[in-house]
């Protein structure tokens, strides 16, 4: 982490980094302006943007109608034109509106002007499950993303990582999809160093040093993982938890270092097994260091279903546990 | 209003346009059916892959140039508007780069012709997806608003089909919603590729949803550049005054098939095309023109002339110029050299 100032640390939990970033982020810069459903006067549904609207005022705190496409479209017209919009899209399920908007353009903006256009914006949006959000609050939409050549998306699980990448987000020249973990929201807390400082895009972080087996994985799951791999320490089992926190750009480097040493490699999402992050992974990891490797690539991902359902057992039974990474995580390692 | 020849007359009333605009408003016109002639034969002689026409919008596209204010006001066009790129200040030469697609080309030879493009000129970049400018020219707008700059709109263009798009009525709304200093101008040429316009709309007549979303709506006669200007004119300064935007509909005719892959007959009549052409504008203004004694018909013979010339050169250098080399495919993907998987 690249610590700019002080040593001092607040703590705070994912949504109150994400809050804190936001608000210094529209302070420093007055061409910085967040737009999205229910932004303003309510300041955001899990209450991010509160009294923002008092501070900064309607014209920068901007409560738009219900329409995702435009919303995204909008923001990529003021980044054309000069200002460094943060769109909200408020639930992950809703962004699919929004789909041309940011594929179509604001992904290829840059390439289809020959450069002489850009889209330096950042697409917000709450996602993932386990909060009892049923088909249409839980999703995880990273895969339907990250084969696109000209976004950048970011899905962080710490609030000091929150802070750093947010804010190298806001600064980067492309436009960032940047993805929030809602349970990871209230139930994630840590310290976070209060003076500004960035995170480079495309660095993953080794948050669980260890050597029989790599798990890589984002989001809320990188919590469950690292409490799988503590409780397996237990049996004797060393393993080593990779966050990944940018899924592109993607940090192979740390990702082959770790299989070099461990030789195993076990990729845990929440999202889709199938055309999902881990399969990219995979395919990078046969590719460049299938001679390293002891045993199988495995991945542990929800099964191919279209949502986890709203009545409890089909939420339980979509999502991964601690229990159930740690099953996983012991299979492989006795490989 | 419907869309007519405006007839020739005496005592023509040129709506605050010096005669020297008038002049530059028909080359203009003369220019854009060169240059629609010249992509086309391109085409036909193999020598590029595709080829799209305005003709039948060479009024509209010229008199509303003229109300655009150069290095004030920006332009978010669609791809058939080679009379605004080339009357807000885009040159044949910058045209036929396109057309060849080459490496000097403002795309560098990545997009199709007539996705004009110049932040010199001031029009934004776009793609081929209808209405996805649209909410584009409206962020512009808001930029505009919000940094309190006066005497600057966003002049935002698109056909008749793109009204049907979702996007459309977003940014429409959104545009009401913050009196935005944006004019949607809507070309109407009666045609979304094969589809009439009984088949993309209940009520044929577009304007009349501006008073849905609480802004001004126009209907003019796109075949008369003079009207166009008049009424471009007055949206243009109702927005540079902070007054908001408005939704204007010129009724225009697509004269032919939507672009060099398509064949208009089958889904149209050579009948209804010929009798359209009776209505042609380009030589219905050069009528009024030489009846008003704005220009004599040995001035008109000297501009085609004049116009041939420089389509020709412009040809002839943008010809010769190089295409982009295999390895510009890897440049502007993000900022910075490029790295395959970052």
């Amino acid at each position: 982490m690249a610590v700019s100032t002080q040593e001092q640390t607040t703590t705070m939990n994912n949504v109150e980094a994400v809050r804190h970033t936001l608000y210094e982020a529209m302070k420093n810069d007055d061409r910085t302006v967040i737009l999205g459903e229910d932004v303003g006067a309510r300041g955001n549904v899990f209450l991010i943007t509160k009294d923002f609207i008092e501070e900064f005022g309607a014209q920068r705190v901007i409560d738009t109608p219900i329409a995702e496409a435009s919303i995204v479209g909008i923001a990529i017209g003021m980044a054309m034109e000069g200002l460094r919009p943060i769109a909200e899209i408020q639930f992950a399920d809703f962004i699919y509106p929004a789909f041309n908007q940011i594929v179509g353009e604001a992904a290829k903006t840059r390439y289809r002007s020959n450069g002489e256009y850009t889209c330096p914006m950042v697409i917000r949006t709450p996602y993932g499950g386990g909060v009892r959000g049923a088909l249409s609050h839980s999703i995880s939409i990273e895969a339907l993303f990250y084969h696109v050549p000209g976004l950048k998306i970011v899905a962080p699980a710490f609030p000091a990582d929150i802070k750093g990448l947010l804010n190298a987000a806001i600064d980067d020249p492309d436009p960032v999809l940047f993805l929030e973990h809602k349970k990871t929201y209230r139930l994630i807390k840590g310290e976070v160093p209060t003076g500004h400082y960035t995170i480079p895009l495309g660095k993953a972080n080794v948050v669980r040093p260890g050597t029989q087996l790599t798990v890589v994985s984002y989001g809320l799951y990188v919590h469950w993982a690292l409490d799988a791999a503590n409780a397996l320490a237990n049996e004797g089992y060393d393993v080593e938890v990779i966050d990944l926190r940018s899924i592109r750009p993607m940090d192979k480097t740390t990702i082959l270092t770790s299989v070099e040493k461990t030789r195993k490699l076990l990729i845990i999402h929440e999202d889709n097994k199938f055309g999902g992050i881990g399969a990219e992974i995979s395919a990078m990891v046969a590719e460049e260091a299938l001679f390293s490797l002891d045993a199988p690539i495995r991945r542990h991902c929800a099964p191919d279903v279209p949502a986890m359902g709203y009545a409890e057992p089909l939420e339980h039974e979509y999502m991964s546990s601690p229990t159930k990474m740690a099953d996983a995580m012991r299979e492989l390692v006795r490989f | 209003m419907a869309k007519s020849a405006p007839p020739a007359r005496e005592g023509l009333d040129k709506r605050g346009l010096t005669d020297e605009q008038l002049r530059a408003i028909f080359r203009n016109m003369l220019l854009q059916r060169a240059l629609d002639n010249r992509g086309f034969q391109l085409n036909r002689q193999g020598k590029v892959p595709f080829a799209l026409g305005s003709e039948g919008h060479e009024a509209l596209q010229a008199g509303a140039a003229m109300a655009f204010s150069r290095g004030n006001d920006i332009l978010a066009p669609y791809y058939r508007d080679l009379g605004l790129a080339l009357g807000i200040g885009l040159s044949p030469y910058e045209i036929l780069l396109s057309i060849f697609a080459r490496a000097a080309d403002h795309n560098g030879g990545r997009q199709f012709p007539n996705h004009y493009s110049s932040k010199r000129a001031g029009v934004m970049s776009f793609s081929s997806i209808l209405a996805a400018h649209i909410p584009h020219a409206v962020g512009a707008a808001y930029a505009m608003k919000l940094r309190g700059e006066k005497n600057r709109a966003v002049l935002v263009t698109c056909g008749d089909g793109t009204t049907s798009e979702g996007e459309w009525h977003e940014s429409m709304n959104f545009a009401a919603i913050h009196k935005l200093p944006v004019v949607m101008l809507v070309e109407n040429n009666e045609w979304a590729i094969s589809t009439p316009l009984d088949k993309q709309m209940g009520q044929p007549e577009i304007w009349k949803r501006a008073a849905g979303y609480g802004m001004p709506g126009v209907r003019f006669n796109g075949f008369d550049p003079i009207e166009t200007y008049a009424v471009v004119k007055n949206a243009l300064d109702r927005a540079h005054r902070g007054e908001g935007p408005s939704l204007i509909e010129g009724v225009c005719y697509r004269f032919l098939a939507h672009s060099t892959d398509d064949n208009d007959l089958t889904y149209r009549t050579k009948e209804e095309v010929t009798e359209h052409r009776k209505d042609d504008p380009v030589p219905g203004f050069e009528r009024i023109l030489t009846g008003a004694g704005v220009m004599t018909v040995a001035d008109v013979e000297a501009m085609k002339k004049d116009v041939l010339r420089e389509t020709n050169e412009a040809t002839d250098h943008a010809a010769a110029m190089p295409y982009p080399v295999a390895s510009d495919l890897y440049t502007h993907v993000y900022e910075g050299a490029y790295q395959p998987w970052l």
